[in-house]
């Protein structure tokens, strides 16, 4: 478990997780900061505020209990459609690698490429708005046209690390796909 | 490279014996599909792996032999490792697993034994487990086709996993329990009880089925008969949408009632879900009936009608009567005005004598055009849209009037404008060139240009009304049709079986890492991904005649503007028509 301060393109620190189960297997998780409680409470104070003041002109109750359930309802689809807590990449050697996202309320989405589909895992540059960050993506193949990328799949897209965290995951990868493909 | 043994949970806890499956070629790995107990007779398990191969074309074999030693069972380890010489394979697994710990031990020997692995490759062997009855029973998405094309290269290796266990039904139809030469542990030694209710709607459905495709028969009968090939007839009831119901459901019924079990996994989905959405739509149409019959609804009903109606005509005449004055302060073309208004005013006298005659039978029609709805909702929304546009159809021919007489203005001023400016449309080129016109040509040219750009508001002004008008009514029926559709085509079947069992649709497989002692192999749990809910019913939709808008947005607007007749719904074609 290693555990150096790792940052994402914005600043923010992120923690990153190796876990290796075998010599052929490898796990890490790159989890993103947590929902910060000021932001929360900026938020809700904010919406109920604008609530009261429109409560003050239109003396309609109406107003006051719809903007309660527009908080509670903006946080539950907050926490389970949008806020990423950890991505995790599983590779196994001569089978494959799983990549699955989970979010802060507990749902899990996975996906698993098979080893035949993969063609390579490399650093790309990316041009994001203003930034050109890097990011680590897996290249696929049809198993009909080795030589041809067929498509890409971009890795840790909400967590977004730095070039450093990047280049820890991908020398241990390679390590496992030079000796298994 | 790394071996992956594909073991089956429920063989976790088995006795020791003799491990039957199927090795992957091309792939390294392995399947096991069932663990086959001591005591046997080795001649009677080749016999037995041999019919089983016959009857399930996978190509069975003995794998190696698993050892999980309990009490009073010290020689069987020898016993089981001397086995390989008796089922001579190139590849021979001895898998073994001490009571109380979690991790199996595997050996490899290879028949030239200067291959036999060595002790620190031990870990160099995954045990993937997988959960034998919903792996058998999961289809994998994308669906390939059965027929194996000698040119595309074999399946994946999830793929041939699922497909091998799938396969190896007769396999698993001797138990420990039985009393047989062999006893052999697999996933109905779990107890798992299948359910009475659908093997009696099993034993049911091939008299049904007999019973559904003598039914449509007469109909289909009537339907195909000569008469109906001719043209009025058929143009007529392929504009009616309760005839293109009615082949609908036909076609449906025909497709449901072949006595053959279905072909594969999309036949037998496509069929469950015909069936579904069959009985659901019958369902509605009795709850539907149920609330009409009820409490007068229908007398209600029948005296909203002809009110209504009269309140129609009554505000198609205000709004006539209005055109025919100062529409927005707008100075209308007093002549042709009173032409058009009148022309317009007697249709809808016409109209309304005709709805007065109608009157005393709308109560009877009513009743009697509700009993359809015990074929289902469909059949009464369809009835509906059919009525609203026979209702409607005056509005019908004063949109084609206006449409057709401001679309020749157009057309016309367009021409003499090109006049006015000295230049001609060139039908051999599909351009416009300049002319040298006459005198006399371009006087009269002109004269007529300026009557019709004068004329042009009043008609303008009809147009748009009634168009306006046609258009609420195509919205109103395009909501029914769309109803229709989707009650015709949604894979509630489908759906039901990714709530309930989302193991038998599978978008792919995940993995988790059991336990991971350093010196044993790596053990995974293999689950099933199930598939999304958006990929489920664009997989599974039922093709339908579907109805969707004919134009997009721009094409529409222009031909409007041009006075071209808009169709704005268009259907895919029906086989019968």
């Amino acid at each position: 478990m290693e555990d150096e301060a790792f940052t994402d393109i914005s600043g923010k620190p992120i923690s990153l997780d190796c876990q290796s189960h075998s010599s052929f297997c490898k796990e890490f998780t790159v989890s993103s900061p947590k929902v910060s409680m000021g932001k929360v409470m900026v938020y809700t104070c904010s919406v109920w505020l604008s609530a009261y003041v429109v409560f003050f002109f239109t003396q309609n109750t109406a107003v006051l209990s719809s903007a309660i359930i527009i908080t509670l309802v903006g946080m539950m689809l907050h926490i389970h459609f949008v806020k990423v807590d950890h991505e995790s990449l599983l590779l196994i050697g001569s089978l494959g690698i799983q990549v699955s996202s989970s979010y802060a309320s507990g749902r899990e989405i996975t996906t698993f490429i098979e080893m035949s589909k993969i063609k390579d895992i490399v650093i790309s540059e990316a041009v994001y708005m203003h930034q050109i960050i890097y990011y680590l993506c897996v290249l696929l193949k049809d198993p009909s046209e080795p030589n041809t990328v067929s498509s890409v799949v971009p890795l840790f897209q909400s967590s977004k690390p730095r070039l450093n965290c990047l280049v820890k995951v991908y020398k241990s990868c390679q390590e496992i796909l030079s000796k298994c493909q | 490279m790394v071996l992956k043994i594909f073991f089956p949970q429920c063989c976790n806890r088995a006795e020791s014996g003799l491990l039957v499956g199927r090795w992957i070629s091309g792939h390294d790995s392995a399947v096991v599909l069932a663990v086959i107990h001591y005591p046997f007779i080795p001649g009677q398990v080749k016999q037995y792996i041999q019919q089983m191969q016959a009857q399930s074309g996978v190509e069975l074999s003995v794998l190696g032999a698993w050892s999980l030693p309990k009490e009073g069972q010290e020689g069987m380890e020898r016993f089981l490792r001397d086995l390989s010489t008796v089922f001579p394979q190139e590849r021979w697994l001895q898998v073994s697993r001490q009571m109380g710990k979690m991790g199996f031990t595997c050996k490899v020997v290879y028949r030239d034994q200067s291959k036999t692995l060595r002790l620190d490759d031990e870990e160099k062997v995954i045990f993937v487990h997988y959960e034998q009855r919903k792996v058998m029973l999961s289809q994998l998405h994308p669906i390939e086709s059965r027929d194996p094309d000698p040119k595309t290269e074999a399946p994946s290796e999830l793929r041939q996993v699922f497909q091998t266990v799938a396969r190896s039904q007769p396999l698993f139809f001797l138990d420990r329990y039985d009393d047989g030469p062999l006893k052999s542990t697999h996933w109905q030694s779990e107890g798992r009880e299948a359910s009475i209710i659908v093997e009696l709607l099993k034993q049911a459905s091939v008299p049904l089925c007999v019973l559904i495709s003598w039914l449509p028969n007469p109909v289909s009968s009537v339907l195909m008969c000569r008469i109906f090939s001719l043209y009025p007839l058929r143009f007529l009831s392929s504009k009616l949408s309760t005839c293109i119901q009615i082949s609908y459901r036909t076609e449906h019924m025909r497709t449901l009632s072949s006595p053959k079990p279905a072909a594969g996994h999309t036949q037998f989905m496509r069929k469950a879900n015909i069936l579904v959405s069959f009985l659901v739509d019958v369902a509605l149409g009795v709850l539907l009936m149920s609330w009409l019959y009820r409490d007068n609804h229908i007398t209600m009903l029948a005296n909203m009608l002809v009110p209504a109606a009269d309140h129609v005509a009554k505000e198609l005449d205000e709004l006539l009567q209005w055109l025919m004055g100062v529409p927005a302060g707008l100075k209308m073309n007093r002549a042709l005005d009173q032409v058009l208004g009148r022309f317009f005013l007697y249709h809808i006298h016409l109209w309304i004598s005709y709805i007065h005659l109608m009157s005393p039978f709308i109560e009877g029609i009513l009743w009697y055009g509700g009993l359809s709805a015990c074929l289902g909702l469909t059949f009464a929304l369809s009835l509906l849209s059919d009525m609203v546009a026979l209702l409607t159809f005056h509005i019908y021919c004063f949109y084609v009037y206006g449409a057709r007489l401001y679309c020749l203005k157009i057309y016309g001023l367009s021409s003499l404008w090109r006049l006015f400016r000295g230049k001609k449309w060139n039908v051999l080129r599909q351009r416009v060139d300049s002319c040298s016109y006459d005198v006399d040509q371009l006087f009269i040219g002109t004269l007529l240009f300026t009557i019709l750009l004068f004329l042009l508001p009043t008609t303008a002004l009809y147009y748009l009304v009634f168009t306006l008008l046609r258009l609420v009514v195509v919205l109103f029926q395009g909501v029914l049709h769309l109803s229709v559709d989707f009650i015709n085509s949604f894979p509630l079947f489908a759906v039901g079986l990714r709530v309930c069992r989302p193991y038998r649709l599978a978008e792919g497989v995940k993995f988790r890492v059991l336990c991971d002692e350093p010196g044993t192999a790596l053990h995974l749990l293999m689950e099933i991904n199930p598939l999304k809910g958006s990929t489920v019913v664009q997989t599974y939709r039922t093709p339908t005649y579907s109805c969707y808008p004919r134009d997009s947005w721009a094409a529409l607007v222009k031909k409007l503007f041009v006075g071209e007749l808009i169709y704005p719904w268009r259907h895919k074609s029906t086989k019968t028509d």
